[in-house]
């Protein structure tokens, strides 16, 4: 039974920079945006992370350090896409592979280096709770952080007059710019917070998660993170636990090994992928349920003029 | 501030100009990067652009390049013109791979000299029954295809490692995860003695006007282009966007599928976890620079080798690192992208009014 | 209106157009201006004459702090016994497929008569090229097939593996080891063995449970198998795969770890044991002397700790004194040929004896070994 709690942490631990990033591409796509470069911009968050962690010794300065080159690529992402038109798809995809090269490029010098110790963090009392303590109590702080994200970006978009913009412009940027919105400052503001979001979940996995500088080493958690956004239909909740639940799979895959169980290791890794195409699919057969759960205006571009 | 204004006419000069700036614009980071890391930028200009077409054997190098870029672009332009996102042109490529490993698997040293057409139409089949998926997800389901055709590129990944790892592994090669060596009739005819460049060239060269037929001459590439750029408008003309899509999808993804299977009786001979290297993202790259028009997409994809050699060159010769050559394919796209708005839009430096209008 | 398009209007939208764009780049560039990258790729050497020109192509990243790494040094290191009358350059990310072909043959064509393949996917690549150049002498490192001018070469990484299950053993609280495993290959399967067969001697009953990843090299995924192990209650980890991720996060838990083909002891303070090294520099100056005496010979080399290609360095302070001593006497053993890892009676995990007593295995053996021995937990993948 300890093992099933001790998954359960690894669980989280592992799904929590899926959470992360694909929040931040949720209010991407809760705009109308769609950034199919998240892979990249999370390369470049965690060498850009990884790299300040070094210099400066702080973690919390590497998660800014992360978080604002996110942000910056986010919104050169949207400036091209938001104001020059270039179509989404493509320059998503530019973006992911210059980010890749990019990263790795800068990232030369930093393959062989170690940051330095780090306490661990710690709820006192809390994680000495059998069975849930070491579950639940002794990750990261980013770990919570993401939860209270998951609140927050929630709160924002249902309970807020901002967010209620922002949905708006998602479904319909005319109707919103007839009103009077800037439709395009608002999406690059959008763009450029996922961007954030994204960037910060790239820190962390080179930071916290696994704390070396590695060329590719997001290893395809920015697509990951595009499929857990719309397996979540686009809501924050389902996100967070939809990526505990893919980081769950992976966990599960290696434990299962470790017991000696023999299914083919193939099957386990390509289950998400699969949930991900199951929940597409059952999802989008019914038009009416595509129109309650996907953002109208997704990967179309918008002109004030038209 | 800046500001972009709409022209009435799209701008020819600008259609024709845009690669170029945004080609000069990369070249221009380039050298500035060579610069910058101490480096004789000369020398990368010419192993990129000089070396890898200067002699045969080089050439033949690059045709390999370029064959595989250039079949999945030609899908991928007719695929995007028709508004129908196959992202998933890697996964494609990966079952073309599979099912010509299949069927060269079966094949032995006595075996007719005919089998590698049959491994050609075998991958083929096998890449349109992968993009037929992802047609079918959205005609049934209305799933976005993007989604779908990317996530059936890990689902293909796996379905290749689980191959190589279990059923069709070497008996004799040690446990590797990869299967035997394919018997020499499965090996497509080289052109040259004494080169790697094969007919796969041939049939790259022969889809080329092919598909630029289908697409400009024919009335169902007719269709499909309007599908694409005025999907209303073609559905009023009683175009059935379903038939659109699976051609889309079924074109793609055959033609993707025949690069795998080229791959496979070409340069691998076999099948390991290392076929899928890139080919089906790097061709959306080489479909949007090339215009998406046939033609565009034979230089793009030139283009596209001659930068992944040239990026390797430099590595072997000048010690740079691989990583920047996608940096400046990225680069490439991203300046590509952005010249194009010039096309539609003319940039415009607008005073702000006194009174800001809403 | 439609020729207001002239020349300036076009240079105008052209410049406007480039300072956007290198704003873009710029952009993208300000934030991250950590280090110039100049000192690993300056290491490509472009050197004065010399007598001889080797290359080395490698599979991974230099920086591995593993694998490629350890090939690096050793070149580093050979070039410079062989007192400047070699000189040599690398290619690194070089990807085991179609590709590797290219890179091999341009350094067969640039001039080099000594290349290296530091990597088992290389094989028919290399033999493609091989055919081409016979004046051309190839070195494929973990290969099992030769020509009249590509030999092979590789190390007997189980005897690392051996030495440091033996403090492994010694150390094992809860008696149960992890292995994060790379490819189910024989020689990773002889490693694993050969880390319990090690364990065995100080805890007879210990288990060993082993986690695939499927890839020689990939940090979040080695992490993570690493994590699920250590959550089923083993206390030291060991890895065949080439980054020092799983020594990491068994620092990061409390654990013991080892270092694995390089020295990884700065990455794990407190976790880190021994690291089980390869030192490929004996093999490539032999090799690279071998070509300048004109000596070279297409056979199959396999060196261990007796030819000073393989050790456990690093020991830390908490392993005891006299599980020390047991080690400095095993190497002792292998060096005079005295003691062997794979010596009767072995038995199976079905308890099958597959060496019986006192007889040591055979290369052939060794080489297409395909079983777990008793005390691995599970079943290897996909083998029958």
């Amino acid at each position: 039974m300890d093992a099933v709690f001790l998954l359960l942490g690894a669980s989280i631990d592992a799904g929590t920079a899926l959470a992360l990033a694909s929040l931040g591409l949720l209010l991407n796509e809760r705009a109308g945006v769609l950034n199919l470069g998240a892979e990249g911009i999370m390369l470049v968050a965690a060498i850009a992370g990884f790299a300040t962690a070094f210099h400066t010794g702080s973690d919390v300065v590497a998660f800014f350090a992360g978080a604002l080159a996110g942000a910056a690529l986010a919104a050169a992402f949207g400036v091209l896409v938001i104001w020059l038109h270039t179509n989404q798809y493509a320059t998503g995809l530019a973006l992911s592979l210059f980010g890749a090269g990019f990263s790795a490029f800068v990232g030369i010098d930093y393959t062989q280096v170690k940051l330095s110790e780090r306490t661990p963090f710690t709820l006192p009392g809390l994680q000495d709770i059998p069975a849930l303590g070491p579950a639940l109590f002794r990750h990261h702080y980013l770990v919570y952080l993401a939860v209270a994200l998951a609140a927050a970006v929630s709160w924002f978009l249902f309970r807020t007059r901002a967010g209620l913009v922002l949905r708006a412009i998602g479904e319909s940027p005319e109707s919103a710019h007839a009103l009077g919105y800037p439709v395009r400052r608002i999406r690059l503001a959008a763009v450029a917070t996922g961007g954030a979001l994204s960037g910060l979940a790239g820190a962390f996995i080179s930071v916290v998660y696994t704390p070396l500088w590695v060329e590719g080493m997001i290893a395809g958690k920015g697509w990951i993170a595009l499929a857990l956004t719309t397996f979540a239909t686009w809501r924050p909740w389902r996100v967070l636990l939809g990526a505990y639940l893919f980081g769950g799979v992976t966990m599960l895959q290696l434990h299962l090994q470790g017991e000696g169980v023999a299914l083919p290791i193939q099957l386990l890794t390509l289950l998400p992928y699969l949930a991900t195409i199951v929940v597409l699919v059952l999802i989008s057969r019914d038009q009416k349920w595509i129109v309650v759960n996907m953002p109208a205006s997704l990967g179309k571009p918008f002109s004030p003029r038209t | 501030m800046l500001d972009l204004e709409p022209r009435a006419e799209p701008s020819r000069a600008m259609t024709l100009l845009s690669p170029v700036f945004a080609l000069i614009f990369t070249l221009l980071v380039c050298v500035s990067m060579f610069l910058w890391l101490g480096k004789d930028p000369w020398q990368g200009l010419e192993l990129f652009f000089v070396e890898p077409l200067s002699s045969p054997r080089a050439l033949a190098e690059l045709s390999l390049k370029v064959v595989p870029l250039l079949l999945i672009g030609l899908g991928l332009a007719l695929s995007f013109r028709t508004n129908v996102w196959n992202i998933g042109a890697e996964g494609q490529f990966i079952l073309g791979a599979i099912g010509a490993g299949g069927v060269a698997l079966l094949a032995s040293e006595r075996t007719s000299a005919w089998v590698v057409l049959a491994l050609l139409l075998a991958g083929t089949a096998a890449g349109m029954l992968w993009g037929g998926l992802v047609a079918w997800c959205r005609d049934r389901f209305n799933a976005n295809e993007i989604l779908v055709s990317l996530m059936l590129v890990y689902i293909a990944e796996q379905l290749l490692s689980y191959l190589v790892h279990g059923p069709w592994k070497d008996p004799q090669g040690f446990n590797f995860p990869q299967t035997i060596t394919f018997a020499t009739p499965t090996e497509i005819p080289r052109l040259f003695t004494g080169s790697r460049a094969n007919a796969g060239m041939l049939v790259a060269a022969l889809a080329v006007p092919l598909v630029w037929l289908y697409l400009f001459r024919t009335h169902g590439g007719f269709r499909l282009q309007l599908s694409g750029l005025a999907p209303h408008a073609a559905r009023y003309a009683g175009f059935s966007a379903r038939r659109s899509l699976w051609t889309a999808c079924l074109i793609s993804g055959g033609l993707a599928g025949l690069a795998g299977a080229l791959e496979v009786s070409g340069p691998l001979g076999q099948l390991t976890t290392h076929v899928p290297v890139g080919y089906g993202f790097a061709a959306i790259i080489v479909a949007f620079v090339g215009r998406l028009h046939p033609a565009g997409v034979v230089a793009a994809s030139v283009l596209m080798s001659l930068l992944t050699i040239g990026g390797e060159l430099c590595q072997s010769r000048m010690g740079l690192p691989k990583s920047l050559t996608a940096v400046f394919q990225g680069l490439l796209l991203i300046a590509l992208l952005a010249c194009d708005t010039l096309i539609h839009n003319r940039l415009k430096l607008v005073r702000t009014a006194r009174a800001p209008a809403r | 209106m439609m020729h207001r398009s002239s020349i300036r209007k076009l240079a105008r939208e052209l410049a406007l157009l480039v300072s956007c764009a290198a704003a873009f780049g710029c952009k993208g560039g300000s934030d991250k201006e950590a280090a110039k990258p100049a000192s690993s790729i300056a290491a490509a050497t472009t050197p004065e004459a010399t007598a001889l020109k080797a290359a080395f192509a490698y599979v991974g990243p230099v920086g591995d702090a593993g694998w490629t790494f350890a090939h690096d040094s050793a070149r580093k290191a050979a070039a410079a016994a062989t007192a400047g009358k070699v000189s040599s350059s690398f290619v690194e990310n070089v990807p085991e497929a179609a590709d590797a072909e290219r890179v091999i043959r341009d350094m067969a064509e640039q001039g080099n008569k000594l290349i290296f393949g530091t990597t088992f996917g290389y094989m028919e690549p290399m033999l493609k090229v091989a055919k081409d150049y016979p004046d051309v002498k190839f070195e494929h490192a973990t290969g099992y097939k030769t020509a009249p001018n590509l030999r092979t070469y590789d190390s007997k990484t189980y005897e690392g593996a051996y030495m440091a299950g033996v403090v492994a053993g010694a150390m094992t609280k809860t008696k149960t080891i992890g292995v994060v495993a790379s490819i189910p290959i024989p020689e990773v399967i002889r490693n694993i063995n050969s880390f319990t067969l090690g364990a065995q001697r100080h805890a007879p009953d210990v288990k060993t449970k082993v986690v695939w990843v499927n890839k020689w090299f990939d940090p979040p995924k080695e992490a993570e198998a690493a994590q699920a192990l250590l959550n089923q209650s083993a206390d030291v980890l060991m890895q065949n795969t080439d980054s020092s991720a799983v020594l990491q996060t068994a620092e990061k838990a409390g654990k013991l770890g080892f270092g694995w083909d390089s020295d990884m002891s700065k990455f794990g303070p407190k976790a880190h044991l021994g690291s089980a090294i390869i030192n490929w520099t004996p093999y490539y100056t032999k090799a690279m002397n071998d070509v300048l005496s004109g000596t070279w010979k297409p056979t199959q080399t396999w060196w261990g700790v007796k030819e000073g290609a393989i050790d456990l360095v690093s020991l830390a302070d908490q392993v005891p004194a006299e599980v020390k001593t047991e080690i400095a006497t095993l190497k002792a053993g292998l060096k005079d040929e005295s003691f062997a890892v794979w010596k009767g009676p072995i038995v199976d995990q079905a308890g099958k004896e597959v060496l019986k007593a006192g007889e040591v295995a055979k290369p052939e053996f060794l080489l297409g070994l395909n079983f777990y021995v008793k005390g691995v937990e599970g079943k290897i993948p996909s083998g029958k």
